[in-house]
Parts: C-alpha cells; structure tokens; sequence
C-alpha cells in the first residue's frame, strides 16, 4: 500500500514537472496580464509607470458606470455606437460565412469533381493571405472610382463611395420601401431611445461602409470554416448515406436527416469561433476605417484602443475590454446551450430514471 | 478511496500552483515597476551617456537628417545616440511609458501634448535652453500647460491656399484677383467653378474648418482658460460661411470628389483650389509633377488673417537618467542652421524666427506658409478632449447638411464634461 503511494507521488511529480513550462508561460503571458487588466479597469492610471504603484487611485465601478451611465456622456454613446455596430456585424457575418464554408464544403466533398485539390486551394487561399495586405486590395476596390463601381457603373448602377458612405442599410431599405424617410426620420424614433443612442440610431443596421468589411471578413474567413467542414464531412461514411438513400431518403432528406445532426459539433465550433472572432473585429478597422464615416465601422476593440493608446484613458479602455469579454463568454455559452445534443440528453435523463425506477422496486422487493 | 478523492485533490492543488505563480509574478513585476518609478532622475551630465530617440519619421529623408544631426552631436560631445523609426509612436511611447523605460528624447505631436504632460510624462526643460525666446510664440503657446512651457518646437506647417494656375489663367484671372476676404473667396470660387471642376475643395475636418473659426476671431477652446468656447456667435458664423461655400456648389468636400484628403483632389485638378499645409509640396512633386500651381496666404475673415499652426516638439522624458544631455542634444537639434537643413531635406519649416528670413530666401515660393507663423493658431491641446474632438471630426464630415450651431453645441457640451 506504502509503496504504490510513492510510487503514485513520484509519477505525480513527474507530471506536475512536465506542465509546469506551460503553467510558467500561460500564467506570466495570460493570466498576470488579465488579472493586472482587471486591476487597471477599476482604476485612474493614467499609463505612467506600474498600475500597482501607489499614486494609482483605485475608483471603484467608475469606469464600467462610465460606459453604462448617464455621467458617461460621449464615452456612452461611443461605446453604444461600438456595439451597436459589432451586434450587426456579427450578426450578418457569422450565419454567411457558416453558409458559405457549408455549402463550399458539400461542392467539394462531392465524389464526381475534378481538380479537387485546385478548389481547395483556390477556397482557403483569402484565409492564409495577411489581412492587412486584403483591407489594403478592397480600399483600392470599393474606392469611389475603384473596380466595383467601375462595373456598377456598366450595368448602369451609380454605386455608392463605400468607404465614405455612412448611411445604414435599414435606414436606406425602409426609405426605398417608404416605410420612413432617411432625411426625416419619424418622430417616435428619433425622440426616444436609450443608453445614450436614438432608436433610430440603433435601428440603422450597418452602414454601407461596415457592409464592405463584413463582405471581406466572409470571403476571407469562409476557407478556414470550409476546411473544417471538409473534414467532418469525410469522417461521415458513405455506407450511411447509402442505408438512408436504400431507406427511400431523398438528396434532401439525406442531407438534413443524416449529414447535419453529424455536423453538429462542427457546427457549433465554427459558430463558436466565428463568434469570437467577429466580436473582436480590430484589423480592418484600424488598417481601413479607424472607425470612420461618422463612427460606423466604430468596434468595442478599436474603440478600447484608441481610449487607451491615443486619449491615455487606460482604466476605460480596460473596462471596454472586459465588457466585450462578458458579451463573449456570454453568447457563446448561449450558443452551446442553443446547439445542445436534445436527443443524448433525454437518453441520459431517461436512463437514469429507470434506474431509479430499478432500485426502487428492487429495495421495495426486498423489504 | 485515495483513487476517488486524487481528481479533486489535483485541481485544488493546480489552482493553488497557478495562484502561487501569478502572483509571484505579480509581485516580480510590480517590484521592478516601483522601483523605476520611485527611482531620482539623475540629471549628472558627467560622463559619456547613450541617448535614444523616437522618432516618428515621413520617409528616408527625414530619418537621415536627423540620424545626421544627432550623429554630429554625439560626435562633438563624446556621447552616443541611437535613433530608433517608430511604427506606431503612441504605442510605443505608451509601452516606454508604462515599464519606466521611454526613450530619453522623443517626436511629441501637439495633439497629444496636453495628455502626456499632464500624466507627467515630460521633462520640462524650455527655460534651460538657450534662445528658448527665438521659437514663434503661437508655438511655444501650444506646448505649455497651466504656464509651463515643456518642450522645444521641432518645425511647423501652416495651412495656405492652393491655386490651380491653368485653371486661374483660363477663368481670366489675374494676380490682383487673388482672394483676400471671405467674399473675394466665394466670388473667384464661383468663376473658378465648372462642370469638370470645383472651384475649392476642402479636407474634412477640425483641422481645416478651424481656420475659418480663427479668421473670424474664435476657436472651438480658449486654452488658456481650459474652457471651451465653440458656441460663441462668431463660430457659428464662421461654419455657416463654409457650408454657404458648399451649398452654391463651387466648394466641395474631399470625399464628394472621391479624393482621401484636399492635395488628392487639387493634384488630379478636381478642384482648382485647396486649403492645405506645406506638406502639398512633396505630393504635388511625386504624384502631380505637372499641375502648375501658386501658394497665397489665407485670406482674411472679418476678424482678420488666421490659419491653423501644425507642430511637434521634442520631448523629454521625465523618466529620463540624462535629461541635461538630452537638453543639449535637442539645442542642437533645433539650431537654425540645423532647421534650414532640415528644411531643405524634407520640407519643413523653422520653428525659430531667426531662421525665418534666411528660409524665405532659400524657398521663395514658401513665404505664405510661412508668413503664417505669426498669426497662426496652434490646435486643441487641453488633456483629456482627444474623443470629443474624434467625435467633432466624425460631426464634421457631415457639416454640408448639418446644423452649424448643433455641431457646436454638441462639442461644447462634450467638451465642458471633460473639463469641468
């Protein structure tokens, strides 16, 4: 008994020796700069010297009241105009670049093309390009005389100055449906709203110069989902497919009976990530827009930059930084919880209930 | 048993490890941290010292001057300099600033001047220098804050105006036509209008929208008083002169050109008049070689001759271990001679009145912008106002259609909350 124990201790040393190069580096490169960021956002300092030295005055929820509060002022609506944007942004990225990566993933993993390989290459390639170097390509593309408008304009389309155009899209879809008018919005809009924005300014959807950077972060981003789709989809065997289709399954019922309950784990890890990854949106504005026109492409993660880097205002630009975590930590819990597997929980549920039910009639048979 | 308890009993002792390791580590570097903060600069200039310079450099030709320059002074006074191209200076000012270790002599932009030295970031050494007096004071004006002048005025940039001299000819201008008041302005804007051309084109934002602000007597801050002063009548006045440019058609907005800024759209002669700095010269040059054009002073509003001043200084770190070195290193940088040379490297102008005369003589065709120096008006510099100017910038772009006295309000409001 001794002995296995020590033995058991050396093996345990041995393990704690192994992970403690990487214990040393997460804790001194992730968890002591998160922690001291939380210290920072709870305090004044104004980036001059160490944040725990003690002229630094700590100041409570100052700086989240700051962001949320009526004293908040233009740091509010700046940071509710942040967000505002990055809640369309993701909203339209995420479910089109899912769709793209799927339906480039199905193209690929049919049996009867050629030149596989070619595609797949030719797919992921935006992905592995620098995106500083893309940002760089599409302000020459959607630049007022640039390509696009070029052949807008050949098909007889006066297209907008894109990167200079800060009307959102709703604003400009409900004023050519004559739902409002975008030069006179209506009064209950415009008179009320909330945390320091209009409903109407909430309600404008992305501007247009926002809908170029979602259009190249959905091309750009859509090969890396399309891989991991691809891979998902060959671990599916044929056989399968084949018993659903001998079963009277059509394309159709094959493919949402069989092949996407099979993707589900990939579906959730690509929204998952693609979720996070919209949310922290930061390249292509600071490379494109720095936010601009009149604060459209205005994100939580270039405006928690520009506070802390350009204005000295650390302990705000922390906060931000923490906000946008909950924000993160929050939708994607949500989304696990929306893509849970229904089926193997109530198998689980049912299971442990005749299980109760067994030791039950088995104590009752013996008493 | 001790298989059912060891789970358990291993995360509670790997959180114990990680807690035990980050905050060693969070000791080790608030130790070193506090230890450079509370360390005395010491300003002893005895001995050879290293000193190492920021700088946030327009190309080649200004990093060679100055690596020149600061290389002849280290050269003459047996010290040594390492001169270091920034990417992003505000982030690598910030990274030097907050690890106790900035580089001892740095490019500060009057924009950001007001935070730096009111986080004490500075060294204040203006009064050390000898001919501190010979610097244009509007400039000396934009680096001091509650009465303290902190740094030496590397060069400066004013705004002026650009005349496209095919255009002009063609309108049957003449040189006696050259607008010297606002109404002289809009009366040569219209003839200079046509289908093909605007007759001025405006950059966006504070930056060139200010200058009316001065011709007319106000500005969007007193930064004397630390107060802001957007909503005073003459303002108001002075935006709705420029949106009744944009509204007769004969000024227009960059953008609406499809150009990134005035010179873009003056060079490509989609207007055939622009307000901007001397900076146009260099793109003028490399991009639009053949656009003939003439540089006048600004003209005149009803409260007389105003444009806008650009300008970095020198800083000084505070933090610095040889500030008296550095000091002499800066003298030396901001010698007129060195100024004219600099001039003629890359295009700027001295910031010391002495070396004014010898500059007209040397760029002629310069003497607008320079003239300029005298009665311009350096930018916002109270602390603090860097996004309630963002957010005026982002009101500005929009000031065709907008409400002048809204705009103005609005940046009064925001700017008052900074302050108070």
């Amino acid at each position: 008994m001794s002995n296995a124990g020590s033995i058991r201790r050396g093996q345990t040393r041995a393990g704690w020796l192994f992970v403690l190069p990487t214990l040393v580096v997460l804790g001194l490169f992730l968890a002591v700069p998160v922690v001291m960021a939380l210290w920072v956002s709870f305090t004044d300092w104004n980036g001059r010297g160490s944040p725990f030295a003690s002229g630094v005055g700590f100041v409570g929820g100052d700086n989240y009241r700051e962001l949320f509060g009526e004293q908040g002022g233009l740091t509010r609506s700046d940071f509710m105009t942040s967000l505002r944007n990055n809640f369309y942004y993701v909203l339209l990225v995420v479910p089109l670049q899912t769709a793209f990566a799927l339906f480039l993933a199905l193209v690929l993993n049919q049996q009867m093309l050629k030149a596989v390989g070619f595609f797949r290459t030719a797919f992921y390639f935006p992905s592995v390009v620098s995106s500083v170097a893309i940002s760089l390509v599409f302000l020459f593309l959607f630049s007022g005389g640039g390509v696009v408008n070029s052949m807008l304009e050949s098909i007889g389309v006066d297209g907008p100055t894109w990167f200079n155009d800060s009307r959102g899209l709703l604003h400009v879809v409900g004023d050519g449906l004559g739902l409002w008018s975008a030069s006179d919005p209506p009064s209950a809009l415009v008179g009320g709203g909330a945390l320091g924005l209009t409903w109407w300014q909430w309600l404008s959807g992305p501007s247009v110069a926002l809908s170029v950077i979602i259009m190249l972060v959905v091309w750009t981003t859509t090969g890396t989902f399309m891989l991991m789709f691809i891979a998902a989809l060959q671990d599916l065997p044929v056989e399968v497919e084949e018993a659903a289709r001998i079963d009277g399954a059509g394309r159709w019922g094959v493919f949402r009976n069989v092949t996407l309950p099979h993707l589900r784990p990939t579906m959730l890890l690509v929204t998952t990530l693609g979720l996070i990854g919209t949310w922290q949106v930061f390249d292509q504005v600071y490379v494109m827009t720095q936010g601009g026109p009149s604060k459209t492409t205005l994100t939580p993660a270039f405006l928690s930059y520009f506070y802390a880097f350009e204005n000295q205002e650390w302990g705000v630009a922390a906060a931000m930084a923490f906000i946008l975590f909950l924000i993160i930590f929050a939708s994607a819990s949500l989304q696990r919880w929306l893509f849970r597997d229904k089926d193997a929980i109530e198998l689980k549920r049912q299971e442990r209930r005749t299980k109760k039910a067994r030791t039950r009639a088995a104590t009752g048979g013996a008493a | 048993m001790s298989l059912a308890s060891s789970p358990r009993h291993r995360r509670r002792t790997s959180l114990a490890a990680l807690a035990v390791t980050s905050s060693l580590a969070l000791a080790a570097c608030g130790g070193g941290f506090e230890e450079d903060s509370s360390s005395e600069p010491a300003s002893s200039g005895d001995g050879p010292v290293e000193l190492q310079v920021l700088i946030a450099s327009s190309g080649d030709a200004e990093t060679q001057a100055v690596e020149d320059a600061t290389a002849a002074w280290a050269e003459e006074s047996g010290n040594e300099v390492e001169v270091v191209v920034a990417n992003d200076i505000a982030q690598q000012l910030s990274q030097g600033f907050a690890g106790g270790n900035p580089p001892d002599v740095f490019y500060v932009d009057a924009s950001v001047f007001g935070d730096y030295a009111e986080a004490g970031n500075l060294y204040p050494y203006l009064d050390q220098m000898d001919d501190a007096d010979d610097f244009y004071p509007n400039l000396v004006d934009t680096f001091t804050l509650d009465d303290q002048a902190y740094c030496a005025p590397k060069d400066f940039s004013t705004l002026a105006l650009q005349i496209n001299t095919e255009a002009w000819e063609k309108a049957g201008l003449t040189d006696a036509d050259i607008p010297t008041t606002w109404e002289e302005l809009q009366t040569v804007a219209d003839q200079l209008t046509t289908p093909q051309q605007a007759g001025l084109v405006l950059g966006l934002g504070r930056d060139r929208v200010g200058a009316f602000l001065v011709q007319n007597g106000g500005f969007w801050v007193d930064g004397e008083a630390g107060e802001a002063t957007a909503t005073e009548p003459s303002n108001v006045e002075a935006l709705e002169y420029v949106q009744g440019l944009l509204d007769s058609g004969s000024a227009v907005l960059a953008p609406d050109v499809d150009a990134g800024w005035g010179g873009e759209a003056f060079g490509t002669q989609k207007a055939a008049m622009t307000i901007e700095g001397n900076w146009i010269r260099g793109a003028m040059n490399n991009d639009y070689p053949d656009v003939e054009y003439t540089v006048a002073e600004l003209p005149e509003g009803p409260a007389g001759k105003g444009t806008l001043l650009f300008t970095q200084c020198w800083g000084i770190s505070a933090d610095s271990e040889d500030q008296e070195a550095a000091v002499s290193l800066v003298e030396s940088l901001t010698s007129p001679e060195q100024q004219l040379a600099n001039a003629e490297a890359f295009g700027v102008m001295p910031s010391r009145e002495s070396a004014q005369a010898d500059y007209v003589e040397q760029f002629p065709e310069d003497a607008p912008f320079i003239a300029g120096g005298e009665y311009g008006r350096g930018p916002v510099n109270l602390p603090g106002l860097g996004p309630v100017l963002a957010d005026l910038d982002s009101q500005l772009e929009q000031i065709a259609t907008a409400d002048a006295s809204g705009i103005l309000e609005s940046f009064q409001q925001n700017a008052e909350a900074e302050l108070q």
